[in-house]
Parts: C-alpha cells; structure tokens; sequence
C-alpha cells in the first residue's frame, strides 16, 4: 500500500462529470433551420417569433421549435422538407420584412443550449457552406486619396489667396502651377500642410513654377492598408447582418480578401448582402430640368445626369457635383424622428463631411438632395450589364433616396418622409454602402464540404475501425491495464471534444490530423507506463511497488516527449494560419488532456482497482 | 501477451556506421530527387484553373468525380453547387494556351458520358490556397519549433541530445520528401500537416530514448556511452515498437479505407512513422554519442541541480 490522496478521486470525477456534460452536444448531430431576422440588425422580439409561428401555423406547416437567439429567431425542423417548405411560406408572407436564411442548429435538447452548450463547429472543408473571395482596388483607392488630394490643394491655396495657373491630377500625384514664382515658399508651406502624410516639392517648367503634391511611400502603403481593412470590416459587419455562426473573413495577401460562410446553404442571400459592392454617393436633384423629357430625348442636360428611382423606376435627374461620398459618412441607423415619431433614418458624417454638408445645405434649404447608390459588379465577358460597361466592370447607378432640405445641417441629420420598412432598408443600404473602395467578387461558390461528403465517410469510418483495433489490441496485449487504458483513451476524447466545444474550436481536416497525432500520444504514454511496470515485476518487485514504480520512472518520459510536442503546437498556433492553426489548436488542448487522463485518470482508476488490495499475487498486465 | 518478454541485445550502436550511411544515401537521393524530379504540388500550393459546369439536371458529385477521373483527371479539386446542378472544377493550369483548350475539350467529353447537355464556362485562373506569406510563415514557424525544442532539449537533458533530436527531426521530413517525390503522390495541403504529425511523433519518441539515456547515465556510471545508449535503446524497444505498431495500424487502416481526400495525408504519415521510428532508434542516440556525449554531460547538471528534475 502507498499513500494515495482523496483529492484524485474528487478531482478526476469532477473533470469527468464536467467533461461529460460539456461535451453531450456533440452527441445529437444537427437538425436542418431557418434564421429569420431583421434585415438592419435590430433585435426580434417574442412578437416578431409569434408571428412568425403563426404563419407556419396558419398554413398547417411542421416544425420542431423555435427560440429567440442573439437577435434573430431560429426555427429547427425535423426534416429538410418541413424546412424547404417553411422557408417558401415565411419569404412569401413576410416579403421583405423578415430576411430568412437556409441553416444547419444543433440538434441538442432547448435547455442545453440554452446554458450555453453548444457542439463544436465543423469547418468549411468538412461541412460546406460558401466561400467567396473579394479583390479590393488599392489602385483606385490610392487615385481616390488623389482626387481628395486635389480638393484640399485647391482649398490651401485659395485659402491663402495665393493665385495658381493649373491644378492637374496625375495617377498618384497632384501637380500645382502657380502663376509667378513670387510666392512660392508660401504655396509650399500652404501645400505641405494641405493633408498629412504629404510632401511638396518645387519643379521648374516652361509654364512657371510647378510644385508637386503627393503622398509619402509611407503615406501611400497606410491609405491601401486602410482600404483593405475598411473593406474587411464593411464585410464582417455584412456578415454579421446574416447571423452565420463561425464566419471566416480574411485578408488574403496585398488586395484579396476571403470570406468563409461554414453551414451556408442558400447563397442568394448572402450574395445580396455580401455582394452589393455599393458606393454612396450625395447629389442635389436638378429640379430645373424635367426628368421625363430627358430620358424620353435620352440625353441629360449639361452639368446633370439621369438616373432612375429605386423600386419605382420612374425618371430623376442629378447634378453631378458631388457633396459627400460614402466613405465620410460614419454610421447610418434608423430609428424616430424627434418632431413627430415618424419612421427615419439617423445619419451622421465625419468632419470633411459635416463641413461640405453644411455649406451645400446653407446654400439649397427648400430644394431635394439625393443619396446615389453605385454598384460595381465584376462581370464575364459575355455576360450582360445593365449598368454602364467599362472592361470587365459593370457600373449601374440608382438613387436610393431623394428628400427635401428642411433645415441647414452638418454632420448630423435625419432623413423623413419613409415608411418603417423603407427606413430600416435605407439605413442598411447606406450602412453596407459605406465602402471606401470599390471590391470586385473574383470568386464565389456554394461548397460542399472539399472532403466531399462520401470521403468524409471513409474517412470517419477507416478512423473508427483504426481505434476499434488499437483497443482491441491493448486489451488483449495488456489485458486489465489494457482495459483501463481503453478506458482512459475514451475520457481523453471526451475530453478533448469537452474543450473543443467550450472555446469553441472549429474541426477542420487538419484538426483531425491533430486528433489522430493526440490519441497516438495517450496511447503511447500509457505503453510507457505499462512497459515500465512489467520491467519492475520482470525485476521481483511486490505488483504495489510496481505499479508505483512504473508510474514515477515513466513520468519523466511523458511529461518531457508531450511538452516537446507542446512547443511544436504552440508555435504553430502562434505563427501559423488557416489549416496549420487548426492543427495546433486539437494538438496542443490534446496534449493537456492526454497528460491529465495518463498521469492523473489511469493512475487514479488503476488505484481503485488494484491499489487498495491488501495482497496481490499476480497484475493483469 | 508479450512481444519482449526479455530486454533485447541489440549492439545499435556498434554497427552506427551502417545506419549513417543507409540515411545518408536515403537523406542525399531524398534532396536529389526534390531538386531534379520535383515534387508533384497539389493544388493547393500550385494555383489552378477553374472551370463552372452547369448541368441540365442534378447530377450527385461522385458521378462527375468518376467521369473525370475515368478521363485520366484524378487531381481535380471538384465543388458541387446550386443543389448539384453546377459544380466548380479545378485543374492544375496546362503550359499553353493550347494545351488549357485540349484540357477543356477533354473535360467536356467526360462530363458528356454524365449529361449530354452539360455546359462549361470559360475557365478563370485561381490562385494557390497556400499563397508565399503562408509558406514563409510555415517556415519561420517550422525554424521557431526546431529552435525551441533545441533548448528545451539542452535545458532538460544535454546541448548534443538536443541536437541529436533535432537531426532526427529532420531527418524523418526529408525522406517524406524524397518519398513523395519518388512516387510522384500528390504533395497537397494534408500531406504539409502530415509531416508536422511526423516531426511531433518522431520528437515524442526520440524523447522517451533520451530519457532512457538520461537515466542510464546516473545507474550505469562506468560503463561506455555508446553501451549506456545501446542498453537505453534496448530496454526501450518494446515500447517504441509496441507504440509505432499501434499508431501505424490506424494510419494503415486509413490508407486502405480513408478514401482519396485522406490518401497523401495517411501516406505521408505511414511513410513517416516508419522513419520516425528507425530514426529514434539508430540515429538520435547516434548522433548524440558521436557529437561526444559522455557521463560528465549528464551529471552534474543532474547533482547540482535537483529541482530541474521536478519539472514537468
């Protein structure tokens, strides 16, 4: 007999009754579902689920529960036809009030999920779902910081009164000629300070003085950085909108942006959200001109452009100087207006955009200003474009909004005169059109799972049948010890999906790699053990001692070969991305579990059942 | 049961000269063989070209897998969409622009064996999934591992164990390597986590050696060290064969069984975990006795220093 404290006891049965509970979930696979929410983010409440209840009810349609969820309600379904035929009702019946997305929820009891436990996600490559990859225009963003450039140039040097010839735009430069050389010190204090991040420098030319304006290398790889990450947030806050569970948005590169929708079936939805690669732009109507003649002569008089009305269609002219663009404006949400409680939209704008906003509404109370959405689509050559064609883009225009001045105003206003649903429509639109650069869909696909669904099988069940024959294999080479071993090897996968669902790790293939790498280790630490207590029995010692003794002299090895490995799975956690992370992630909390379930669980379990015997003659190892 | 019911003989390191010459013929014709024959990159780390069919009627993905690979094109990375009425293929990309319209031509009689009405899109160029700032990383993180485990390694056991491990460390991922560039398997995504698997269990086992090592150093003060290691390696045996044995067995199964998304993975893993082993065996300790590992290495960090032993 040796000393063996009761706290093992408590503490093994405490992680395994928490392992255990932590990782029931995963035991019920997934139910086919509905998301229906709002489409500007606002929050369902128990009404918005009553009714929607009521539609299903109403037309007799099955369906398992519904529940409220962050925000939106999630309708489960007992099969893929309740579900298809429940979507059909709600999209029909609700138009576009509800915006109701195809998914996959958990098929664990409502109470389990309701404490917060949920399975552990499944990536792209083993579930499927959509993936669409994004190039950003860095070119354009940098001509687009030049044209600002250009503004604040003129804007400098009116400013200090110091009289110009030109002011032209080159690529990524802006090229001043001033009129005599006299003030040339001062243009070039005047231009150095016109925006931050630039340099002015003195040409001499034939035509006078010139001073070119333009952006520090530095400067220039901050304003691309910014447009990819401006885009990367514009695209998760979008994602965001569809309420996709483990969503992947990822800079990919210098311009490329990734996003992964796991579980994703329907990807009508998403490309409309995602997809709407919308530039906002302000102008004010041309209420001098008449609309319908001019599109009857297909001609726009000078300084204006035609443009049609969303969702009616009907006629508008704009005129083409610009007030604010999008990428000024900071947030757009509707909401009440203070006067009277009618539906609106709250938008507010930056400094730049509060001021020019301020000086038009100054000059243009009384008169109708228009919001021009502007959707740039990448397109195929033999595709057809309904818009404007230049190369491979497609450009189409629409005026999503057109409201009378009431009061002047800078960076904050309202916009009245719509109904609920067009409020919160118009405040998404103006939201997800806030981009700073235009993105280009390069790539997009529903996918099934990469593996493919049949390999997944193979796979799963060659992986079974492996463990099936490892078990075999210890209970007939080691026997009892054998047992336990197999025993302890369950707990350690009990375990390590126990973790796996409670940081909500995403398995992905390489995950399963990490799994197979893992379990070999438990295996291989309990071999250890065992083979150092036959060595003691080999050498006359009582089976207790043994059994102490093969535990003490193997802890070494394993304690030193699995913190090796933990260096590996760190590192790679740390450095690598993607599928390598997803490695490091099983690895390294399979590691911790395995050290816990072969030091501590075999040690523990061993004990109970041979180490409180007073005489054994023989060990079944 | 028991395979080694008495501790084994074996003289491993007597005949050390043999197994250096074995790995350094397989280490030399493995970097040979990746510089003139190459390894055949999958997809994932070549870029390709997709091409969207679009399907009269549903058509299940195994039925456009067997089509095209009856066509003779087995590396295709096959993505069904539109409930199975399209689907994404991606192909390596041909040389020229006349082998892409033969290689589109061949799909399209393939795909006809499935649907006589189906349709291909015009092919765009994708790039690889494992761009270059993936690879560096993989490399940096692959030196940081190395580096790391070097001194932890020289902190727990002794400087020349650490790099006798680290040898054996890379050792194993060269041959991989070499293997895949001998049977020209696809080298993909799978296989790159298949040989960090390998790293970690040949790590794993090279350890549980040296901690034989570490010990039988103390016990047997005035023997020889390669007699030291030789009795470590041995006593040892069981469990190393009795552990690769039982891991091999799963990754067999999952060869035979796994199906073709698992193949590079398991076959670079079986590859691996034989070599692992060999490695652990004939050319950790190898390494380190003959970078002049002595008793002096290991002892007095081991008397002065109790403490260090209580570390996990």
């Amino acid at each position: 007999m040796y000393h063996f404290p009761a706290w093992r006891y408590w503490l093994v049965a405490i992680v395994l009754v928490l392992g255990v509970f932590l990782a029931l979930p995963n035991v019920f696979g997934l139910d086919p579902a509905l998301q229906v929410a709002r489409p500007d983010r606002t929050a369902m409440d128990a009404t918005g689920e009553q009714r929607i209840v009521g539609i299903l009810k109403a037309q007799n349609l099955g369906y398992k529960d519904s529940h409220l969820e962050d925000g939106h309600v999630l309708l489960r379904f007992l099969s893929e036809e309740q579900q298809s035929k429940a979507r059909a009702a709600l999209t029909a019946d609700t138009k576009d009030e509800f915006s109701v997305a195809l998914a996959d929820a958990s098929a664990a009891p409502r109470w389990m999920l309701a404490v917060g436990l949920k399975p552990m996600n499944f990536g792209l490559d083993l579930r499927g779902g959509v993936r669409f990859v994004y190039e950003v225009d860095v070119q354009g963003a940098l001509r687009q910081a030049t044209d600002r450039l250009e503004r604040s140039v003129r804007t400098a040097l009116r400013d200090k009164r110091i009289p110009y010839a030109a002011v032209a735009t080159e690529p990524t430069r802006v090229k001043v000629t001033l009129r005599s050389g006299e003030q040339l010190d001062a243009a070039l204090e005047a231009l150095k300070k016109s925006e931050d991040g630039v340099t002015a420098t003195s040409e001499s030319s034939d035509a006078g003085p010139v001073i070119v304006v333009q952006f520090t290398p530095d400067a220039v790889k901050q304003r691309q950085e910014g447009a990819l990450e401006q885009n990367v947030i514009t695209l998760r806050n979008r994602v965001n909108e569809l309420g996709v569970s483990e969503p992947i948005i990822q800079r990919q590169g210098r311009d490329r942006i990734l996003v992964e929708l796991p579980g994703v079936k329907d990807p009508n939805q998403a490309v409309r959200v995602l997809g709407a690669t919308t530039t906002l732009e302000w102008h004010m109507v041309d209420e001098a001109n008449d609309p319908i003649e001019a599109e009857r002569n297909k001609r726009a008089p000078l300084g204006s452009k035609l443009s049609k009305m969303r969702g009616t269609n009907s006629p508008i002219l704009v005129k083409r100087e610009l007030i604010v663009t999008g990428s000024q404006m900071t947030n757009a949400f509707s909401g009440q207006s203070n006067n009277n409680g009618l539906p609106a939209v709250n938008v507010t704008l930056n400094g730049a955009g509060g001021s020019a906003m301020l000086k038009n509404t100054q000059a243009n109370v009384g008169k109708r200003m228009a919001v021009l959405s502007i959707d740039k689509t990448r397109i195929q050559p033999d595709e057809q474009c309904k818009g404007v064609r230049t190369d491979n883009w497609c450009t189409q225009e629409q005026v999503i909004s057109a409201a009378t001045i009431q009061g002047v105003f800078g960076d904050r206003f309202i916009i009245t005169g719509l109904g609920l649903n067009e409020a919160s429509e118009l405040a998404l639109l103006l939201r997800a059109g806030s981009l700073e650069t235009p993105i280009a869909l390069v790539a997009s696909g529903v996918i099934e799972a990469s593996a493919g669904k049949d390999n997944i099988q193979k796979g799963v069940n060659a992986l079974v049948l492996g463990m099936a024959l490892t078990f075999l294999f210890m209970g007939v080479y080691y026997r009892g010890f054998g047992m336990v071993a197999n025993l302890v090897l369950l707990s350690n996968i009990v375990l390590l999906a126990a973790l796996l669902s409670l940081f909500k790790a995403v398995l992905t293939l390489p995950g399963i790699a990490g799994l197979v790498l893992t379990v070999g280790m438990a295996v291989d630490a309990n071999i250890l053990i065992y083979e150092r207590i036959r060595e003691e029995l080999r050498l006359g010692n009582s089976p207790q001692a043994s059994i102490n003794a093969g535990f003490e002299k193997a802890f070494s090895a394993i304690a030193d070969s699995n913190v090796t490995t933990l260096i590996a799975g760190v590192v790679l956690f740390a450095i690598g991305s993607g599928s390598i992370r997803g490695f490091a992630v099983v690895l390294t909390l399979g590691i911790m579990t395995s050290l816990f379930t072969a030091l501590i669980g075999s040690r523990t379990l061993i004990h109970l059942i041979w180490g409180r015997r007073r005489k054994i003659e023989r060990l079944p190892i | 049961m028991e395979f080694f019911h008495k501790v084994s003989a074996f003289p491993f390191m007597h005949t050390r000269r043999v197994w250096y010459a074995v790995s350094g013929t397989a280490i030399v014709a493995s970097i040979l063989l990746v510089i003139f024959r190459g390894l055949n990159l999958g997809i994932d780390f070549t870029g390709g070209i997709e091409t969207e069919i679009r399907f009269s009627q549903p058509t299940p993905s195994e039925k456009v897998r067997a089509a095209l690979s009856a066509a003779g094109m087995n590396e295709i990375q096959l993505q069904m969409a539109g409930g199975e009425r399209s689907a994404n293929v991606r192909l390596k990309s041909a040389k020229d622009a006349a082998g892409e319209a033969k290689l589109s031509q061949q799909m399209l009689t393939a795909l006809q064996t499935v649907d006589p009405k189906v349709e291909l899109r015009s092919p765009t160029e994708q790039g690889p999934q494992v761009g270059k700032d993936l690879r560096d990383d993989g490399i940096l993180a692959m030196l940081m591992t190395l580096l790391l485990i070097l001194i932890y390694i020289a902190f727990r056991f002794e400087k020349k164990m650490g790099a006798g491990a680290i040898f054996a460390a890379l050792h194993d991922p060269i041959i991989i390597f070499g293997f895949f560039s001998a049977t020209q398997i696809t080298f993909d995504l799978s296989a790159l986590v298949a040989v960090l698997t390998v790293i970690g269990y040949s790590l794993n086992d090279t350890v549980v050696v040296f901690d034989r090592v570490r010990d039988n150093f103390l016990s047997m003060r005035n023997a020889k060290p390669a007699d030291v290691i030789d009795s470590a390696v041995n006593q040892t045996l069981s469990r190393t064969v009795i552990t690769s044995g039982a891991t091999l067995l799963v990754v067999v199964v999952l060869l035979i069984l796994g199906g073709s998304t698992l193949q590079s993975f398991s076959a670079a893993l079986t590859v691996g975990i034989i070599v692992g082993t060999y490695s652990s065996i004939y050319v950790a300790g190898a390494a380190a006795l003959d970078l002049g590992l002595t008793a002096r290495d290991l002892m007095p960090v081991q008397k002065n220093d109790p403490e260090l032993d209580a570390l996990p």
